[in-house]
């Protein structure tokens, strides 16, 4: 049991948390994950670590409610427990020797962007950061990323706020400025991350993504987060979740994590249903 | 007068066609009536082989003694002073290749039954006994251990008898290991599992789930920051092994793992359950060992119609108990054995289709002694399938090894130790599916004792 010690509603459909957990703030690193059972009966799910305070012993954690059991996290209040918390789990993002760096987050990916530009900033590292949000609405650590970025590019689909455009469009430009990258390390939706390595190929930038596949345990036990990276199978729990974006069969990956759709959508429906809710 | 009866009294079960639509338990136990009649059929030998072939030392003639007095609770006592998880045992163990494999009534008819006893003897003591469990004096030395599988379980249990301190670390949700998230709730109930766990909190056992250990802690901080005496280590053997074949990363393959995983530890089998396990109606499952066969009953049990166990040798070198392929057999499994996967076929959104196998035929035998499958050329055909099972069995988990300095491990991922479980690192012991790759539970429980002792040995010798 985990006590909720901080919650708050970044936007209406992402939600932050700070949750006392003080073995595992002592050793997180950004590009680690959690596993997190909110109730009892519960499904685990992964989430990327956000951020760490080793003094409070507080592991921050930031989702987007897309299914059932993101629900029942985001139905928990400050004060309440989730029923398990495990890690920190996977290998931490790799950041040594790296000078400049352009460091790009899509959506909810930001949350897990952002300690990692930190610590790239705090280490001395020229960073670039370009974050993507379909509206000007879902747009989530706009302020965090301008204190740690050299350069800082907000980019909507809508251009609601910041440039209209996606990350690739604004990479892409600072790659034709002349900008020189060590690495790209990007982070959101399969999609976005797809299509920034297919830039950066083009360039011949090496670019690291984090994945984050349907898992169970987390420990390398169940297999379920396969990924073919280079042409061999690989798990993202103990082998990622960081890997070589160029190595990435993206496509694989995306069909993959369609596999529970249609029975998430179902249980998610059911979560939503307020009779039902009454009814029990 | 001894039972001289040839057979062994048979175990009441679950009627086939309605036990494989349900997760109660198959085997029903044997009654009083029945325990003491086969009791009976023991002939006390004064050089009991039996109990050589038991890698824990029960004291076997002893216990089917009392059993045949009707002392049910006496024989528990002598099965709880060599094994701290007889409900567990009793039902589990390969019984067939130890200790009633050794018994001299098997030279002319059926041996002992031996297993079923001390399941009996077991549940008898879980029903009525509230004996209570004597909590011996903390000897002032701390004894980490490392997963709470059989092994982890059953050396915390002895440690803890002798007077240590002992916390168990297990990196899920729930303390048992594979008894929890492998075996199916049909061959062991989780509620016994829960029972032989709380006996141990009773022994004054910590038990922290949710600790992954060579991650949130390591072992060089456990023995010097956390100034535990000794470390044991039982992580199992948890890493499953897929064949290689194009098509297995479609959707709709899986691991065994993570079918028993989902059915077991999250509870898919139960119909409000939020864990979704969506397999379709032609299963296949590849490998023929008892985690292929427990993974075949569960598919069935979940409602899929065709079943198939895929295996490349013959029904003879099934690596899976007798038992256990003859349950499959009469839930309706089909075993197509002598066939192997060659690749797997998916449709145009990525789900399993198809599997292609090929014909094979047993040449002379290899290392394993068994006869080697060849593959018969041209034999290729497939079959239609919505979902496929890889049960090929596991390697150690790699997270302690990756994480802890100078200790040695061998090429499959084990863990170095003496007999006695001593590991290449000082003040640390490693047993069960972590040292020998994916084993039965009382090997496991085996090294679990043997380890202890050696435990003990060293702390007092290093205070002596």
């Amino acid at each position: 049991m985990n006590k909720i010690v901080e919650k708050k509603i970044l936007n209406p459909t992402i939600t932050l948390m700070e949750i006392d957990a003080p073995y595992i703030a002592k050793k997180a690193e950004p590009g680690q994950f959690i596993i997190v059972r909110p109730n009892d009966d519960s499904e685990r799910i992964p989430l990327t670590i956000a951020g760490f305070d080793r003094i409070k012993g507080t592991v921050r954690i930031i989702f987007q409610v897309v299914g059932a059991t993101t629900m029942e996290l985001n139905d928990l209040n400050e004060g309440d427990y989730v029923s398990d918390f495990v890690g920190p789990l996977g290998n931490p993002t790799e950041i040594e020797g790296l000078k400049n760096v352009a460091v790009i987050g899509g959506g909810v990916g930001c949350a897990i962007a952002y300690p990692v530009a930190k610590k790239l900033y705090e280490s001395g590292a020229n960073v670039t950061s370009i974050i993507g949000f379909r509206n000007k609405d879902l747009v989530i650590l706009e302020d965090e990323f301008r204190n740690c970025s050299n350069t800082f590019k907000l980019m909507t689909d809508d251009g609601s706020t910041g440039e209209k455009g996606l990350v690739t469009n604004a990479l892409e430009s600072l790659i034709l400025s002349g900008e020189k990258y060590d690495e790209v390390i990007a982070i959101g939706p399969l999609i976005m991350m797809k299509f920034v390595v297919e830039l950066t190929k083009r360039y011949n930038i090496k670019t690291v993504v984090s994945m984050n596949p349907i898992m169970i345990d987390g420990t390398g036990m169940c297999g379920g987060c396969r990924l073919t990276i280079g042409g061999k199978t690989k798990f993202a729990c103990v082998d990622g979740p960081d890997f070589d974006g160029f190595l990435v069969d993206f496509d694989e990956a995306m069909s993959r994590n369609r596999q529970y759709q249609e029975f998430e959508k179902h249980a998610r429906e059911k979560h939503c249903n307020l009779f039902n809710k009454e009814a029990n | 007068m001894p039972n001289m009866s040839l057979t062994k009294n048979p175990m009441p079960v679950q009627d086939p066609n309605i036990r494989n639509k349900n997760f109660d338990e198959v085997a029903l136990g044997y009654t009083e009536s029945i325990a003491i009649d086969e009791a009976k059929r023991c002939l006390n030998c004064k050089n009991p082989k039996c109990m050589t072939g038991c890698p824990v030392k029960i004291n076997i003639p002893k216990f089917i003694n009392n059993v045949s007095l009707g002392k049910f609770e006496e024989a528990f006592n002598i099965i709880y002073n060599s094994s701290s998880l007889p409900a567990v045992c009793g039902r589990v163990c390969p019984q067939e290749t130890q200790c009633e494999k050794e018994c001299i009534r098997g030279t002319k008819g059926e041996a002992v039954a031996i297993g079923r006893l001390e399941r009996f003897v077991a549940d008898y003591h879980n029903k009525y006994s509230n004996s209570s469990i004597n909590v011996k004096e903390y000897n002032g030395h701390k004894v980490a251990v490392i997963g709470s599988g059989p092994s982890g379980l059953t050396c915390a249990g002895d440690l803890a008898k002798m007077g240590y301190k002992v916390t168990i670390y297990e990196a899920l949700h729930e303390a048992g290991g594979v008894l929890v998230y492998g075996i199916p709730e049909f061959r062991l109930p989780k509620s016994i599992v829960k029972k032989e766990v709380e006996n141990l909190s009773k022994l004054g056992v910590d038990i922290e789930t949710n600790m992954v250990i060579g991650k949130v802690l390591s072992i060089d901080e456990l023995l010097n920051d956390y100034k535990y005496d000794a470390v044991y280590i039982a992580s199992g053997a948890g890493l499953p092994k897929f064949m290689g074949i194009p098509g297995e990363n479609l959707k709709g393959v899986f691991s065994a793992n993570e079918i028993l995983t989902r059915t077991n530890l999250m509870k898919a089998y139960k119909k409000d359950s939020n864990t979704p396990i969506l397999l379709g109606n032609n299963v296949a499952i590849v490998g023929g060992g008892n985690v292929a066969m427990d993974a075949c009953r569960v598919a069935k049990r979940l409602g899929s119609e065709n079943v198939y166990i895929i295996y490349r040798r013959s029904l003879d070198e099934l690596p899976a108990r007798k038992e256990e392929i003859e349950h499959a057999m009469k839930e309706g499994i089909i075993f197509k054995t002598l066939t192997n996967p060659t690749r797997i076929i998916g449709d145009e959104f990525g789900n399993v289709k198809e599997i292609e196998v090929v014909d094979m035929t047993l040449g002379e035998p290899d290392s394993s002694l068994r006869r080697r499958p060849i593959k018969i050329e041209g034999s290729e055909h497939t079959i239609k399938m919505d979902s496929v099972i890889m049960a090929l069995g596991t390697s150690p988990n790699p997270l302690i090894k990756a994480t802890t300095i100078g200790l040695d491990t061998n090429e499959h991922g084990g863990i170095i130790t003496d007999e006695f479980g001593k590991t290449s690192k000082e003040g640390v012991y490693a047993g069960g599916d972590a040292v020998t790759g994916a084993a039965t539970v009382i090997l496991a429980m085996g090294a679990g004792k043997t380890a202890a002792q050696a435990i003990d040995e060293y702390i007092k010798s290093k205070y002596a």
